[in-house]
């Protein structure tokens, strides 16, 4: 389970992008977040596995506080946090196998990265993963030799190598046109249905929320303005999350 | 109206900024002393074309030369009874020579025809005095030039020595024989042009690896994020020092031990082909590759144990190593005969080897212990209630800032030899501790305190600084500290190859994509491994680029540096100039100008392929 309390995010220049949310997730839940972009999504999502330092408030998973977490228990609490990016945040330079097996790297003792060296399991693991999203044969290529949606498969695949208990998508189709965007989406569903992987998941078409999520929060200027099923989505509560000018598409 | 007005003051503008511009080059003329009117005197063009005329004929090949002397008697003054019976018939058939008259006195002319000579030639015709044919001793300056048939006629004047015996006139007729070889100039510019170029590549190779880890501390995206509070900042600032001492120490102990084993060559082989295996597998089980559970403190203490006996086995190892290659290389440096140089390779290699493992040691033991240090620190911070932290810090803040601004004082002393200690060190452990304890009494004792940024701002003020001083005067310093030659130039390319690339590397550090990073630092990545795998694949390519750029510099800054004792082919170079020997100075210069062609094109052929 995790808690989300009174979380408030105020960058340097004084913006406020998170402004006292909190909402719970249960286990093996796929809650999609949406809102406008720079309703601060992204930042909720950052703040959950401390890329970014929340100003105020709490984040607790199964009891334990995040917020709180010395760099050697963050390591610990990140490795069993996928992440999935909207750009893909491959390193284009490296070869596809070396991408996914860097989600290892909570797990490797750093001495032993000087090396470069992971040890057999987890290089079978990662043909595993890469094997589960259907590209084992561009394992050897480069990553930026990928197409978008080949790219997003291999951050996926990364993800899945930390045996994650929770993914955090930012954005992951945003990238991708509307094919490849149901084939990701498909994926997650699938870690999440038949893993039991919580997945929080930001979305901008109210579509795909319909189709794959259980649950939606919608943040608007930093606060929660909605939280419950995504059939309770009317048009008034459409205008209340989107503004009021804001027409739906698709 | 209004538009008007400003386009008026738009054209004073322009006229007071054409005005000023027109100052500044007036000044900039006067200053350096433009004066076109030399460059047309006489004096100097002659001079310039002599000069060019000299530097297009590089001293660079020559022949063997075969000399045949011939001569031709007649008497100075002419005989009593103009009797010149003595004199033979010349050999007709070989080169020979007809004067006529065949009698004069001093300051008289005579008519000198050669024939059968080879042509085109240019020879010296000179008067030998006394009646020795083959003396060696010769007058006059003048020399002839044959045509076509190698005939040539001129005019000699007979110098003021009389003898009664017949004397001689005499052409000297020097031909190439065999094929052109290289001059003694040409073989010292090759000797010196392969010196500079390996000059340059070592200064470049020692330069990179320098630069490399430091680029990493001077660049601002990894170094913001740095932060830690000041328990554990001033930990390891006091783990610095005594790790350093303590390393030195202890790894010199190692070497003394070492010593006397290394001499046995059988000692040394055996040491070294058993401690790879016994630090291999101590570190193996020290530091398992994959960690899932957090492991009991008894075994992390019994784990640092192993770790740390597997250094002191692997410092042994490296004595040894060093021990090896200096027997081996005194072994073998007769019998590898012009080979000889990979012995004194092998042996100056141990010698680095032995030299740098106890800074070697020192740097990890410093590290290690002020990374267990800061660790601990950012424990005690965590896990203790505000007041005692505070305390804390007050305690080991002082005791830091003491430390520091102690050793600074004892490194001001050794500089200025100020010989007062209680100025030059107790004074600055007083300030130091003062300023330490200002710094705990007003932060927040848990706050964390920006220490990435300060490592950063230091850094990058020593590059910085270290940057602005050429290679050429760095040069000046090397030559004092190590003698004369390239050895002293390799030093100063260096170290100026460091500054440069730590600024041209971070640079490109500071603009990677962010994303990469990103993501792998939410693996759990810590920061060395986000630096492994999320920076370095992205900054390899410019990093060869910049590796590359920086040789062609070194090769052309080497080609100088010997101006002020570096060695290399700029020694040659200067002394050929002093000496006014330009034709040798310009085989030099060719040889420079080539290989600068060469390291460019190379360079660039390299640049597109890898990057």
């Amino acid at each position: 389970m995790l808690q989300v309390k009174n979380l408030t995010k105020i960058y340097d220049g004084g913006v406020k992008a998170l402004d006292n949310v909190s909402f719970e997730v249960p286990d093996g839940q796929f809650l999609a977040v949406i809102g406008l972009s720079g309703s601060g999504k992204s930042t909720l999502l950052r703040c959950i596995n401390r890329l970014i330092d929340p100003t105020e408030g709490q984040i607790l998973w199964d009891g334990e506080d995040i917020t709180a977490a010395s760099p050697e228990e963050m390591r610990r609490i990140r490795r069993k946090i996928g992440m999935v990016f909207q750009h893909f945040n491959l390193v284009h330079r490296s070869k596809v196998i070396t991408n996914v097996l860097a989600g290892r790297l909570g797990y490797v003792n750093p001495a032993w990265s000087l090396l470069n060296r992971f040890s057999k399991e987890d290089m079978e693991k990662a043909v595993k993963q890469l094997e589960r999203v259907g590209i084992a044969d561009k394992a050897n290529q480069r990553a930026d030799e990928l197409s978008g949606g080949q790219q997003q498969r291999v951050g996926i695949a990364r993800a899945l190598m930390q045996d994650p208990k929770m993914i955090l998508a930012d954005e992951p189709v945003a990238s991708l046109d509307p094919v490849l965007a149901h084939s990701i989406m498909k994926h997650l569903e699938e870690i999440n249905k038949k893993d039991g992987v919580t997945v929080l998941c930001s979305l901008h078409f109210l579509d795909l929320v319909h189709r794959y999520a259980d649950r939606v929060i919608a943040l608007n200027q930093g606060q929660l303005v909605f939280e419950g099923s995504p059939r309770d989505i009317d048009d008034k509560k459409f205008k209340d999350i989107y503004g009021r000018d804001a027409e739906r598409v698709g | 109206m209004k538009e008007k007005k400003s386009s008026a003051w738009k054209s004073i503008q322009f006229g007071l900024a054409v005005l000023l511009g027109l100052f500044v080059y007036a000044y900039g003329f006067d200053v350096t002393k433009v004066n076109l009117e030399e460059l047309r005197s006489e004096r100097r063009q002659q001079s310039l074309t002599r000069v060019t005329r000299t530097l297009a004929q590089p001293d660079l090949i020559t022949y063997d030369k075969q000399e045949a002397i011939v001569n031709s008697p007649l008497y100075v003054p002419c005989p009593a009874d103009n009797n010149l019976s003595a004199i033979p018939a010349a050999d007709t058939a070989a080169a020979y020579l007809a004067i006529t008259p065949a009698c004069a006195n001093p300051g008289e002319t005579v008519q000198v025809e050669g024939f059968n000579f080879p042509p085109n030639i240019i020879g010296p015709i000179r008067f030998v005095p006394g009646s020795d044919p083959l003396n060696v001793v010769t007058l006059g300056r003048e020399s002839i030039k044959t045509d076509g048939d190698g005939h040539f006629i001129t005019s000699f004047v007979i110098p003021d020595r009389i003898s009664e015996e017949p004397q001689h006139i005499r052409v000297t007729i020097s031909e190439n024989v065999g094929s052109p070889r290289f001059t003694q100039n040409a073989k010292d510019t090759w000797d010196k042009i392969i010196e500079t170029v390996f000059m340059a590549l070592l200064a470049t190779t020692a330069g990179t690896i320098l630069a490399f880890p430091l680029s990493f501390i001077a660049a601002r995206n990894l170094m913001k994020s740095v932060r830690s509070p000041l328990t554990s900042v001033a930990l390891s600032v006091l783990g610095w020092p005594i790790g350093m001492g303590l390393g030195y120490y202890i790894v010199n102990q190692i070497g003394i031990f070492t010593i006397p084993l290394a001499e046995n060559i059988f000692t040394n082989l055996i040491s070294v082909a058993v401690t790879p295996f016994i630090f291999w597998y101590a570190v193996r089980w020290a530091l398992p590759q994959e960690e899932i559970k957090i492991p009991s403190p008894s075994l992390r203490l019994t784990r640092l144990l192993v770790l740390f006996i597997a250094i002191l086995v692997a410092f042994f190892g490296f004595f040894q190593l060093a021990g090896l290659a200096t027997n081996i290389s005194l072994g073998i440096e007769k019998a590898l005969g012009s080979f000889g140089f990979l012995a004194t390779f092998l042996f100056q290699v141990s010698d680095i080897l032995r030299i740098i493992t106890p800074a070697l040691g020192a740097l990890a033991a410093g590290g290690t212990l002020a990374n267990f240090l800061g660790h601990l620190g950012q424990r005690i911070s965590e896990k203790n209630a505000t007041a005692r932290v505070k305390t804390t810090n007050l305690i080991l803040a002082a005791l830091a800032g003491a430390t520091v601004l102690g050793l600074l004082g004892a490194l001001v002393e050794w500089l200025y030899q100020v010989g007062q200690f209680e100025y030059t060190f107790w004074a600055p452990v007083l300030i130091g501790a003062g300023l330490g304890l200002l710094l705990a009494a007003f932060t927040q004792p848990k706050d964390t305190l920006p220490t990435g940024m300060v490592v950063y701002s230091i850094t990058r003020t020593i590059v910085n600084a270290l940057r602005s001083v050429e290679a050429l005067v760095m040069a000046i310093v090397f030559v004092i500290a190590v003698g004369i030659g390239p050895f002293a130039g390799m030093m100063a390319l260096g170290l100026h190859t460091i500054v440069s690339l730590v600024k041209l590397y971070s640079e490109q550090v500071e603009s990677i994509m962010p994303g990469p990073l990103e993501a792998i630092t939410a693996t759990g990545a810590n920061r060395l491994q986000t630096i492994i795998y999320a920076v370095i694949p992205q900054v390899i390519p410019p990093y060869i680029s910049y590796t590359m750029y920086r040789w062609d510099i070194n090769v052309r800054m080497s080609t100088i540096i010997g101006f002020v004792g570096g060695g290399g082919i700029g020694f040659l170079l200067q002394q050929n100039i002093n000496l006014l020997n330009y034709r040798a100075a310009s085989t030099q210069m060719i040889a420079i100008a080539i290989v600068v062609a060469s390291m460019d094109y190379i360079s660039s052929v390299l640049r597109e392929k890898y990057v």
